[in-house]
């Protein structure tokens, strides 16, 4: 035996030293041993797994659905052809990231755009790293062995996303011109009114009913549906503002996504085939549509038709990408198809979140409440202008009418000394807050409240209501639901600051610069420290809860209140 | 008054309020400077104390918030102040984890390309097929444990440390179980399923079953990571890997098993160095000190009582290989003085009674007998 090995072994190498290697033969075919198959590894590595008998494993991850059917690995993964190649994938990432430095890319950037990315870095590392905590849960759910790997691989990729996201925010903390903001991230992501629409999109992946949380709104939902949106369509616009190191990061995060969309479609087949679990299903595809639908549109939208110096008429509006991805990618291909299962589908609420986009103007509408409370913000956010003006006329007709003169209040009111927006005389009606979203209620027809457990709640729509009041609950059409999550905490920011004032509440929440009085927030983009608003400019203005104002008046009261409320406002020129 | 656009955006294009703020100022660096590892991992998972103005806004039916300080008995006055020793984060994981599959592949390509696996002395080629292979089930039900617990830990520095852990034994069980097939496809007849059939079955492994059965189903998820790191490994673990395998294997014309195990022993190194840090700081712990170290006593007694009791049912492996070079008593004395200098470590007693020289005896001179007819 150990003679015919040395003879192949001398015979490679003579072929080796030929100048006429024959046509196909490669050093690699002469060198490698024939493995075992892909297939066969992955069914080696699933079959780790075994039944305990000595002591059964409590399950410790409380869920509703009943889960019989183990889930397939259809993509057969085996963790020793990951690591090189995620390996090979953070190289590209952080060579781009020096050949950026070298390229002076700070140079050119838009700051308009890099300010948003205080907002959007600050938040988005807590839901990634939430997604990698919620792996435990759908390892320890899943019937078998197969998927194991895939959860994971997932976990580990989650891992990645959020430490190189934190990388990069410190990498635009050291090179951009304006580090305040960046300098203070997780604190601030923990003080903020729009932080906390993040958190309840991350902390939704891993908290109440484990499949709802890390299947349906995580993997189903937010990473099937709403990450094309997220690292597709926002990188885009990064790199037409000038930003390579966003684009670099967040593609590279996105090939990850097609592994977890595999390893949530696995797990909703698995879920599905038990007829049980068909109402919960329904329930709670709908309620992470929509709710990712409010979240994600109104951070994603805002930041690239709003953070975005580009005005290139024959680019997609965030509206067009939403068709493309969300509507004919989502909808049409992921969703409608699981009817053939039994499960039902709200086809209303698709077109409804559709239409919320392009006739009710749920982008412009948010942008519009970040700048009328920039004050509170993290991050600056300058005026639009005459280009942008023409830009959101073609692609949204009527768009000027609605919204420009706000920007050009906004623009008058950016100089300190100015009354902040809010308190101006703008006839601005400042927003009541969604109860299930958080997300401010800005399409005011669609505004509504209701009472739970005897208390009064605000709801930026009819879904937002049931999701609160019939989704998250004990109980749902009847059938126990114990698992199911609860809303919680110190959900409404402005109830917290309710009669504070804005210097102090400011104060309270850190957002002021190392100097001790000039606010890291500015209402423009400028860098002279004459420019710059400090704690002085703002003092004197009172935060009020809308919803706790609301709660003080009489039935009568807030009838006519609703009432008004609904019929939204008109801006006037200051 | 008129606003004044500078032409670039680059750091130092102007100074103003907060220009030279680049560093995160929100946490205590360990040392003196903020390390990369500490820059992207600190408090990325807040809480009500850093800094969640509005609290947890989403909780279990029961009203658990999404992470509660009482998943675990252990207490600690600042779980924000543990930092993980190993100081990973995606990319040196990545770097590492990556430089550990090519190493492997190496040697496995090198030894198979060699002939290597044909020269292995047959009743190595048993013990590879049935006890390696019964082996690999250990760690993948101890990285399935971690996986759960990186979910409940209160920081996000004690969550990476756990998930960096849980991948660690993940990837070398599949090490193991991708490498037993590739070697046993060489060499002919080797059952891939014997392994499994021996951890389910085979008496010599039932005890190592049941420890590993009892760290999975532990709901306490800092026990799960006590009794990993800091019980079962060192005395069964290591036991198996350096005490058994890689002191032996050699002797059998077998070089690329002790490769492939090796990556264990130094990624256990790395999470020993975590674990004791972290238990360190918890027995530490001014106001908690005490009651975690019961605490962390009385897992040791559930726990190394089972691990003892798996470790010494593992003995007659000592016996299997026909060339002799390590004893069952030696190995097993090492994994003692290891548990206990790791208990000395935290601060907790792990000193556990000797072999009865009897066993010890007996195990020396099977081993002299067997070594003396190998001769």
């Amino acid at each position: 035996m150990a003679d015919a090995i040395l003879q192949a072994r001398i015979t490679n190498i003579e072929i080796m030293g030929r100048d006429d290697m024959p046509d196909g033969l490669t050093l690699n075919k002469i060198t490698s041993q024939k493995g075992i198959g892909i297939s066969e590894a992955a069914r080696r590595v699933a079959d780790l797994g075994w039944t305990p008998s000595y002591v059964k494993e409590a399950m410790s991850f409380p869920t509703d659905y009943k889960i019989s059917k183990a889930p397939r690995d259809p993509m057969k993964q085996v963790l020793r052809s990951y690591f090189p190649m995620q390996e090979e994938k953070d190289n590209r990432v952080y060579g781009a990231l020096d050949a950026a430095l070298r390229g002076d890319m700070f140079r050119n950037v838009e700051p308009r755009w890099i300010e948003w990315m205080k907002l959007f870095l600050a938040i988005i590392p807590f839901p990634e790293i939430s997604a990698a905590r919620s792996m435990a849960t759908l390892g320890q759910l899943a019937p078998g062995d197969d998927l194991r790997t895939g959860f994971t691989m997932q976990m580990i990729d989650e891992f990645r996303h959020s430490t190189i996201q934190m990388n990069l925010k410190k990498w635009y903390m050291e090179n951009y011109i304006d580090p305040a903001g960046f300098d203070i991230t997780e604190k601030a992501f923990g003080k903020c009114y729009a932080t906390t629409i993040g958190r309840q999109f991350g902390e939704a992946f891993l908290t109440g009913d484990a499949i709802t949380a890390s299947n349906i709104y995580l993997q189903v939902v937010a990473e099937t549906a709403f990450t094309n949106t997220l690292f597709v369509a926002m990188p885009s616009e990064a790199a037409r503002n000038g930003d390579y190191a966003l684009p670099t990061v967040f593609l590279s995060v996105q090939s990850d996504e097609s592994r977890h969309i595999g390893n949530g479609h696995s797990m909703l087949m698995s879920v599905l085939k038990e007829p049980d679990n068909h109402l919960l299903l329904e329930r709670d595809i709908r309620y992470s549509f929509w709710q990712n639908h409010m979240i994600v549109d109104a951070a994603i939208g805002t930041i690239i038709e709003y953070g975005t110096k580009h005005r290139d008429k024959n680019k997609e509006s965030y509206a067009e990408l939403w068709h493309r991805w969300i509507f004919e990618d989502y909808y049409r291909t992921y969703m409608l198809p699981l009817e053939k299962y039994g499960i039902k589908i709200h086809h209303d609420d698709v077109h409804e979140a559709f239409d919320s986009i392009v006739k009710k103007n749920y982008v412009h509408k948010i942008a519009q409440f970040f700048s009328a409370g920039w004050w509170a913000n993290f991050w600056r956010i300058e005026a639009m202008t005459e280009r942008d003006f023409e830009w959101f006329e073609s692609k949204y007709p009527g768009w000027y009418d609605e919204f420009g003169v706000w920007w050009e209040n906004y623009a008058k009111l950016s100089k300190p000394g100015s009354v902040p927006i809010t308190f101006a005389d703008t006839g601005y009606v400042y927003p009541h807050r969604c109860w299930s979203s958080l997300v401010p209620c800005v399409i005011r027809e669609d505004f509504t409240i209701d009472e739970v457990d005897g208390e009064l709640f605000t709801y930026a729509s009819e879904v937002d209501r049931w999701t609160h009041k019939e989704a998250f609950a004990a109980e749902y059409q009847g059938r126990p639901t114990p698992a199911m999550g609860r809303f919680s905490g110190r959900r409404q920011w402005e109830e917290v600051y309710d009669g504070w004032d804005l210097a102090d509440a400011i104060q309270d929440m850190g957002f002021v610069r190392p100097d001790g009085k000039t606010l890291i927030a500015q209402p423009h983009l400028s860098f002279e420290e004459k420019d710059m608003w400090t704690l002085d400019h703002v003092r004197g203005h009172t935060i009020r809860s809308p919803l706790l104002a609301l709660r003080e008046m009489t039935p009568q009261q807030r009838q006519a209140h609703v009432e008004e409320y609904r019929k939204g406002f008109k801006i006037r020129r200051v | 008054m008129t606003m004044q656009e500078t032409a670039s955006a680059a750091a130092g294009a102007k100074v103003f309020p907060g220009s030279d703020s680049r560093r995160y100022n929100y946490f205590d660096p360990k040392g003196r400077k903020a390390t990369h590892y500490e820059d992207v991992t600190v408090d990325v998972q807040p809480d009500p104390e850093r800094y969640l103005l509005q609290n947890w806004i989403i909780s279990f039916g029961d009203g658990t918030p999404t992470y509660s300080k009482d998943w675990t008995a252990l207490k600690c006055t600042d779980w924000h102040s543990f930092r993980a020793p190993d100081q990973e984060w995606e990319r040196t994981h990545y770097q590492r984890q990556s430089t550990i599959v090519g190493m492997i592949q190496n040697v496995v390509e090198n030894a198979r390309r060699a002939g290597a696996p044909q020269r292995f002395d047959k009743a190595w080629v048993a013990v590879l097929q049935n006890h390696v292979g019964a082996f690999k089930h250990a760690e993948y039900g101890l990285g399935t444990a971690l996986m759960r617990a990186q979910r409940y830990g209160y920081t996000q520095m004690v969550n990476n440390a756990i998930l960096t852990n849980a991948s660690y034994k993940l990837r070398f069980a599949q090490d193991l179980t991708l490498y037993l097939a590739e070697v046993g496809s060489d060499i002919g007849g080797f059952d891939l399923d014997a392994g499994k059939a021996h951890w389910l079955d085979d008496p010599i492994w039932q005890p190592c079953r049941e420890a590993v059965e009892h760290i999975r189903a532990a709901t306490d998820f800092l026990e799960q990571v006590f009794a990993v790191n800091l019980v079962f490994e060192p005395l069964v673990g290591e036991l198996f890997r350096s005490g058994f395998v890689m002191q032996v294997a050699a002797a059998q014309n077998d070089f690329s098993t002790p490769s492939v195990i090796s990556a264990a022993e130094a990624d256990y190194e790395r999470n020993l160095a975590n674990a004791v840090e972290l238990f360190a700081l918890l027995l530490r712990d001014p106001a908690h000190g005490e009651d975690n170290r019961t605490m962390l006593q009385s897992w040791f007694t559930h726990h190394g009582g089972l691990a003892v009791k798996a470790a010494l049912q593992l003995q007659p492996l000592w016996s299997l290989p026909r060339v002799k070079v390590a004893s069952f008593g030696d190995a097993f004395e090492r994994a003692r003085d290891r548990v206990a200098a790791i208990g000395r470590e935290i601060g907790i007693d792990a000193d556990l009674p000797a072999l009865p020289p009897v066993e010890v005896g007996q195990a020396a001179a099977s081993a002299a007998v067997t070594d003396a007819a190998a001769e």
